[in-house]
């Protein structure tokens, strides 16, 4: 009991001095070192499309600015938050008190996201979200340090539900993962499917990690909508699909639109089964020079091409990098402000910028499976169908909660 | 969702479908811990192992061993695939799970859970976490059959048929025929047995042997359905144990009875409220537990 008490009291004694050393840094680098932290799910159901691939991508970034900024070194490390906010929070935590982590970049999983970015509010301290999707990091949960950089349940939604509803598909059921991501997707697309004239005839929630979809797809069959919605991603998504071709439902003239969907979705599902799909991307390996240069230099440190969290987390290190050496400190407050002012324009945002609530909005494009015989490769998969301009694909600013817009 | 007969019955058709993959991944706990006294945590693990034993038999195999035409087809991984798990079971038990017999299960549940672990962490670490298509279905299985009140696919029809056929031929073999009252009277008092020139290790490790072979089978079975991923064991296997528990420790036919009848009403929670279709079958199992800690067909000692 006793040593409880003393580890209590080491352990407030040492917040007591981080948080003490970070007000008395003002200028230059605190602690002597820029540590980014890499949270994000390593080993579960999203670790392919995140995972060591977010990190390899963070390392690149930092081997590219050189290695130091202003004359001091920059450190990257990574964790597994294994999807449990809890975990995650934990983690953050003790990046942010006892590693001198300054900036936590991946967070994949809403629900950890809105976790450590809570965390990051509190402690002042950075985190650029390549990973998850739900619009709340950007409304009710923002703070003054976080920035959401790749895409989310608005963009997904707007882009994807717009130009299947213009395609005719006006009746909708969904299938939704049932937690915040999930639910907040369901909820954007829904609304994007109203506005063009559509209808929702219903929606089933389904566990994260179902196996099994069949009874959903039956349940979704006999609603006799046109277009049954995947509110869900990863394994999930690929199972729905897979599934779905089984009972012949794509046959009976009902179409699966997947909401969110990854490269490592598709080859998942294999472009014999996912031909013809179409959905919202916010990069693409395969979109001009650039993409393709880092690409390839990507693939060979892992073996596999990035997804768009995981040249996102490239892009994001990268452009805190160059705040960090504009603003001459690791502030985080300068470092915001730089942020938010500057362009953000590289091979993965085309138009970026990071508004008032944390979101950096950049070109989204609408994408769609090659046939086949279309690819070339075993990486060529999709076709840009549209792309959509960064201020047309995000929530207009005046329709953001978050207490950081003036309004 | 109204519950007219044809929904109810389209569900408990599906439901079925999952049951008989409990009904086989419990059937092979029960064995295990029936005769070794082993809580084999690692059995998910090995479902997802034949698993892959079949898609990269029919992928990589070819490449591997210099003809690339080559491609182990569904038929004969449905026999490959168990034979190769089961000899890793086999080397898993002789090298590792036989040290700790004398000790508590404790000992042995910590062993297969560390094994389960390592195992779909390296599979994690190369391969695609949401899944690779298995494309070797045979074109026989594809297509549906009109069963009146739906269209149900081949395929599945024929999961449910085969993995009834071999959960009662193991009930069988086990409690009807003179190898299975050796089996069981080996686990009752294996020094009598061995007495009588029975070789009781050998016995043993046979048996744990054909229990994860019966993973490996359900992990083919289940390859053309679901994505064949690294974690794909690990989603199945908690709801396997709530099932053996349910059933009864070690108890063949309660394993296999109980694996069927949950699935049903996993199916039939699906359509009543969807979001309890995760938790209802541990729900089911604090009631029995609270009820009739044995388990439904477990005797009381």
């Amino acid at each position: 009991m006793k040593n409880l008490f003393s580890k209590v009291a080491l352990s407030m004694a040492v917040v007591a001095m981080t948080s003490g050393m970070a007000g008395a840094a003002a200028k230059g680098i605190s602690d002597n070192v820029v540590k980014i932290g890499v949270l994000t799910d390593m080993s579960g159901v999203y670790s392919t499309l995140g995972g060591k691939g977010t990190q390899v991508g963070v390392e690149m970034a930092v081997k590219d600015f050189g290695g130091t900024v202003l004359g001091k070194p920059i450190q990257v490390i990574g964790a597994d938050h294994q999807n449990k906010a809890d975990i995650a929070s934990a983690k953050a935590r003790e990046w942010f008190d006892n590693e001198k982590v300054d900036m936590i970049t991946g967070l994949l999983n809403s629900g950890c996201a809105l976790a450590v970015q809570k965390l990051g509010g509190e402690k002042k301290r950075i985190t650029m979200n390549t990973g998850a999707a739900s619009t709340e990091l950007t409304n009710k949960a923002c703070t003054p340090y976080s920035i959401h950089y790749v895409y989310d349940t608005y963009a997904l939604g707007k882009v994807t539900g717009q130009a299947v509803v213009q395609h005719g598909g006006k009746s909708w059921f969904f299938l939704t993962a049932d937690y915040a991501f999930g639910q907040s997707l369901e909820e954007n697309t829904t609304k994007f499917v109203k506005a063009g004239g559509g209808k929702v005839l219903g929606s089933v929630r389904h566990p994260l990690s179902t196996a099994d979809f069949s009874s959903y797809l039956l349940q979704a069959q006999s609603s006799g909508a046109q277009i049954i919605g995947l509110a869900n991603a990863g394994g999930d998504t690929t199972n729905a699909i897979k599934q779905a071709r089984e009972f012949g439902i794509d046959k009976k003239g009902q179409t699966l639109v997947g909401l969110l969907i990854f490269d490592t979705d598709i080859k998942s599902l294999g472009l014999s089964v996912a031909q013809g799909m179409q959905f919202t991307s916010g990069f693409y390996w395969d979109r001009d020079k650039a993409t393709r240069d880092f690409a390839q230099r990507y693939y060979k440190i892992h073996k596999a091409m990035p997804t768009m969290d995981q040249a996102g987390a490239y892009s994001a290190t990268m452009n805190y990098l160059k705040a960090i050496k504009a603003a001459g400190t690791d502030d985080p407050d300068e470092v915001m402000a730089k942020l938010k002012s500057m362009d953000i324009s590289d091979f993965f945002a085309v138009n970026g910028k990071i508004r008032a609530d944390g979101r950096m909005i950049h070109d989204m494009y609408l994408m769609e499976v090659k046939k086949p015989a279309e690819s070339k490769g075993e990486w060529d998969l999709l076709k840009i169908v549209k792309t959509v301009p960064a201020a047309e694909a995000f929530m207009p600013l005046s329709e953001s909660t978050c207490s950081q817009v003036k309004k | 969702m109204e519950l007219s007969f044809q929904t109810v019955m389209s569900q408990v058709m599906l439901g079925l479908n999952n049951g008989v993959f409990y009904a086989i991944l419990s059937l092979g706990l029960a064995v295990i811990f029936g005769l070794l006294n082993i809580v084999n945590f690692a059995h998910g693990a090995l479902y997802m192992l034949g698993a892959y034993v079949a898609l990269l038999g029919f992928t990589s195999l070819g490449p591997l061993i210099g003809m690339p035409d080559f491609h182990l087809n569904y038929w004969a991984a449905l026999i490959v695939a168990p034979l190769v798990v089961g000899a890793v079971g086999i080397v898993i038990e002789k090298t590792m799970l036989s040290r700790l017999y004398k000790f508590d299960h404790l000992y042995g549940l910590l062993l297969t859970f560390g094994l389960a672990l390592i195992i779909q962490g390296v599979f994690t670490n190369f391969f695609n976490v949401s899944g690779d298509p298995y494309e070797a279905k045979p074109e026989i299985l594809n297509g549906a059959v009109n069963l009146g009140f739906m269209m149900f696919p081949k395929y599945r029809l024929w999961v449910i048929c085969i993995s009834l056929v071999v959960c009662f031929a193991t009930w069988f073999v086990i409690e009807r025929t003179k190898l299975g009252s050796f089996l069981r009277a080996g686990t009752e008092n294996p020094e009598l047995v061995k007495a009588f020139g029975v070789n009781v290790p050998l016995m043993i490790t046979l048996t744990y042997g054909y229990g994860v072979a019966l993973a490996a089978f359900a992990g083919v079975l289940a390859a053309p359905i679901y994505s064949v991923s690294p974690v794909m064991g690990s989603e199945m296997i908690i709801t396997v144990f709530a099932v053996v528990v349910i059933g009864g420790m070690g108890s063949i036919m309660g394993s296999i009875v109980t694996g069927l009848l949950l699935g049903m009403v996993e199916g039939f929670t699906k359509v009543v409220y969807a979001p309890a279709s995760s938790t209802v079958i541990f729900l089911i199992m604090v009631v029995v537990l609270l009820v009739k800690p044995a388990g439904l067909f477990g005797r009381e000692s």
